[in-house]
């Protein structure tokens, strides 16, 4: 099966059918390894044992801003090469992008409780990641709102793309404006500030809810393709009944 | 090795339970929705609907 063989929802049916299994196993060995990690880490000298958070809130965070980029690209399919599974692939990833942003933020929170003194703080950081989640419930809502789904994907996409702009205001927020936030301490030029004992969890933990993603993602867009597939042959029905 | 939290075993255990609770609900949202396609499918397809191919609506493979 060749790259382009994927336009075609059949085979893309197939191959998920094939891979899925393997995937969620994959993910499930990822995240026990992870789990296990994150559980016999050491307590932080200044963090104590809050630390164990970050293995979880970092790894959402990176994924909401993630999933938003796997949508720009798959906007671009929509609008550019009108690829058949570009809007499917977008609509399908939008409540598991959303589902990680707002895991990030509650983590977020949770951890910021105790080190900071306060569960929220409107800094450049926090507040371009809540737009962000307010982005993916607006982006939900449009595909519900339009009926027609080439004329729901189309808007979809340019606001996707208008919303892109959101990515770097994120990653660099720390940096541009002084926020509560700590800055980059894994990519960043000079290599991580983390300690082994830290970053490894991290980067399992990460690679981890990766794979999970990939796997919802997979799954859900399978779904979405069977929802048309549904909706082609209600409205057949619908004009066999009315011939 | 006994894990000890310490002062902060309410704000580390409700986040690990926040994220067990989100992906949870997310694979069986998927998983629900997949059944709802497939029996949606299914039901065209026994009231005589066939797709253009001539293929059973709910093959998925």
């Amino acid at each position: 099966m060749t790259l382009i063989d994927l336009a075609n929802p059949s085979k893309f049916l197939a191959l998920t059918a094939r891979v899925l299994p393997w995937l969620a196993g994959a993910t499930a060995v990822l995240l026990a390894i992870g789990l296990y990690q994150s559980a016999t880490a050491p307590d932080d000298y200044q963090q104590g044992a809050t630390v164990k958070i970050m293995f979880i809130h970092v790894p959402n965070a990176w994924l909401s801003m993630f999933v938003w980029g796997v949508m720009s690209a798959a906007a671009l399919g929509t609008l550019v090469w009108r690829h058949p599974l570009a809007d499917v692939a977008a609509k399908a990833a939008a409540p598991i992008g959303a589902s990680f942003t707002f895991l990030a933020l509650v983590t977020g929170s949770l951890w910021g409780r105790p080190m900071w003194g306060t569960y929220w703080e409107w800094d450049a950081r926090l507040t371009s990641v809540l737009i962000l989640f307010l982005m993916y419930l607006g982006l939900m809502a449009l595909w519900r709102a339009v009926e027609d789904p080439s004329r729901a994907a189309r808007a979809a996409a340019v606001l996707t793309l208008v919303g892109a702009i959101n990515l770097p205001i994120i990653k660099f927020s720390v940096d541009w404006w002084n926020t509560l936030h700590q800055p980059a301490s894994v990519f960043r030029v000079g290599g991580p500030t983390l300690d082994r004992a830290f970053l490894s969890p991290l980067l399992v933990m990460a690679l981890a809810f990766t794979l999970l993603f990939i796997t919802l993602h997979l799954a859900a867009m399978r779904n979405e393709i069977l929802r048309r597939r549904v909706r082609s042959l209600q409205m057949m029905q619908a004009s066999q009944r009315a011939a | 090795m006994a894990m000890s939290l310490g002062p902060y075993a309410f704000f580390v255990v409700t986040s690990y339970l926040a994220a067990a609770l989100a992906v949870a609900s997310l694979i069986a949202w998927i998983a629900i929705d997949y059944h709802h396609q497939l029996r949606q499918l299914r039901e065209l397809e026994e009231s005589g609907i066939v797709r253009r191919s001539g293929r059973g609506a709910a093959e998925v493979t």
